[in-house]
């Protein structure tokens, strides 16, 4: 052994010694088990911030006929909290996003492997439908379990296993839109855009809405910050006052297309605008748009 | 107040509805999306007999969870009716009088449903778990294949649903967003 062989095992022996330390073990049926628990109880259980949105909405409706269906609306999620029956029957593609301190070991499995089997127990014992088909063209086999899922990792500081499972509907996603504005196109190209899409959306996406939207960050970025948005819980705001503002103004906006709940015409056509923004190229000004009905399914929890 | 109507549909029911009614249907739908919707117009334009008979009859546009068990029916709401447009006049050219689903329907819908006096129903999307109160009995049909997207018979009682687009070329949705667009 060369003195620099000796010097290079030494260090890695120190790493392995530092970081066996701080290592923390976790074997993966834990995430199996919080993923198949948390397709269910997302699907049967409406956030609370929704709930909130939704009565405080039924109160301020001027349409008789949209208050109509804000009451069946919040009748309907009180019968799916109660009776454990999904809160709609579209239990969406299972999207989870799962954030690994980098001191975290996974043991007992591939960690895809653990977070599909999750998906695939929770959407059969929970009755959930199955909505996921092999290939998006030619066959368009169901795969019967609702895998695979859709996996965001991201690596984090820490020793802590963040899992957030979002079930998300097809009649909403398909209202989504992208653009790729130019910096001089500023907040009044933003805001035209995102209304321009809640307008063309209309009674589509079962309103009233939940409307995520990502700024900034490239092409496929922009698309996965507005997705991340609707995460968040309806009544939150980015923690930027900027932007914070610009969520209700948006919010606003929207809501004086006329909609409505369901469409049929009224002031509540939004619940709720969440932005997420990440750093761009100086040519850049990227906007999308993800909407999600009044009912969104998503719970987190950390392993 | 609503309307009570029972199925199949009259001509004469039929044009009672007007855009904006509420509507309770209570008898049997069929259950279709898509899929189902591909394969039925395949059906009529090689001129073969469909696994139902349309005639009279009300299509949902719905793909229900499973049921769990002492229930008919899982979760059932409506889904994106648009997506069945490139289907529905010739469904209705074949009797189809009524469809129930959720969203705007294209010019071609709307004209066919004037020309062949059908009507189109919205239930409230986001709703399955109340809406499954309503359906009594589910039949597997054809399609078994599709999993959630294989057509089935419904047997429903009170089914709440509100009228979009009448016989007569009126439109809920323009309307609404007239009454309360501000500026």
């Amino acid at each position: 052994m060369t003195a620099i062989d000796s010097l290079y095992v030494s260090n890695i022996q120190e790493r392995v010694i530092r970081l066996g330390k701080a290592t923390r073990e976790l074997d993966v049926s834990e995430v199996t088990k919080a993923v198949r628990q948390m397709c269910i109880s997302a699907n049967y259980n409406v956030p609370e911030g929704s709930i909130l949105a939704l009565k405080k909405a039924l109160e301020t409706e001027e349409s008789s006929v949209g208050k109509e269906v804000l009451a069946r609306i919040l009748e309907n999620h009180k019968i799916a909290r109660e009776e454990c029956l999904a809160a709609c029957q579209d239990t969406g593609v299972a999207m989870v996003f799962i954030e690994v301190g980098q001191n975290v070991k996974l043991i007992g499995g591939e960690l895809y492997d653990a977070i599909n089997e999750g998906v695939r127990q929770g959407y059969i014992d929970g009755y959930l439908r199955k909505s996921v088909v092999t290939d998006p063209l030619f066959e368009r086999v169901n795969t019967g379990d609702n895998t695979p899922a859709f996996i965001y990792t991201d690596i984090v500081p820490g020793s802590d296993v963040k899992i957030t499972v979002a079930a998300k509907g097809g009649g909403a996603e398909n209202m989504s839109g992208l653009r790729m504005l130019t910096p001089a196109a500023g907040v009044e190209g933003i805001k035209k855009f995102v209304v321009e899409q809640v307008a063309e959306a209309g009674p589509n996406p079962c309103p009233p809405i939940v409307v995520g939207v990502g700024i900034g960050g490239t092409f496929d970025r922009v698309a996965l910050l507005a997705k991340k948005a609707l995460t968040r819980s309806v009544g939150s705001h980015n923690a930027h006052p900027m932007y914070a503002k610009l969520e209700a103004e948006l919010l606003e906006e929207i809501n004086k297309l006329g909609i409505g709940p369901q469409g049929f015409g009224g002031r509540t056509t939004a619940l709720g605008v969440n932005i997420e923004f990440a750093p761009c190229h100086i040519a850049s000004l990227p906007v999308a748009v993800n909407l999600n009905c009044h009912v969104g399914p998503h719970e987190s929890v950390i392993l | 107040m609503a309307k009570r109507i029972n199925t199949p549909l009259t001509d004469d029911v039929v044009r009672t509805l007007k855009a904006g009614d509420n509507v309770l249907i209570s008898g049997i739908i069929y259950t279709a999306r898509d899929a189902a919707h591909k394969r039925l117009v395949a059906l009529i334009e090689k001129g073969e007999q469909l696994p139902m008979d349309v005639r009279g009859q009300i299509i949902y546009y719905v793909g229900p969870c499973p049921a769990k068990p002492g229930m008919a029916i899982g979760s059932a709401g409506p889904t994106t009716s648009g997506r069945m447009d490139p289907y529905a006049p010739i469904l209705m050219e074949n009797g189809l009088k009524g469809m129930v689903g959720k969203g705007r329907r294209s010019k071609a819908v709307q004209d066919a449903m004037m020309k062949h006096n059908a009507v189109y129903f919205a239930a409230i999307g986001g709703a399955g778990a109340l809406l499954s109160k309503c359906v009594k009995e589910a039949e597997l049909v054809a399609y078994e294949d599709l999993g959630p997207e294989a057509i089935r018979k419904l047997t429903v009682e009170d089914f709440p649903v509100v009228v979009v687009n009448d016989a007569h070329g009126n439109d809920l949705y323009e309307q609404g967003v007239k009454e309360f667009r501000i500026n």
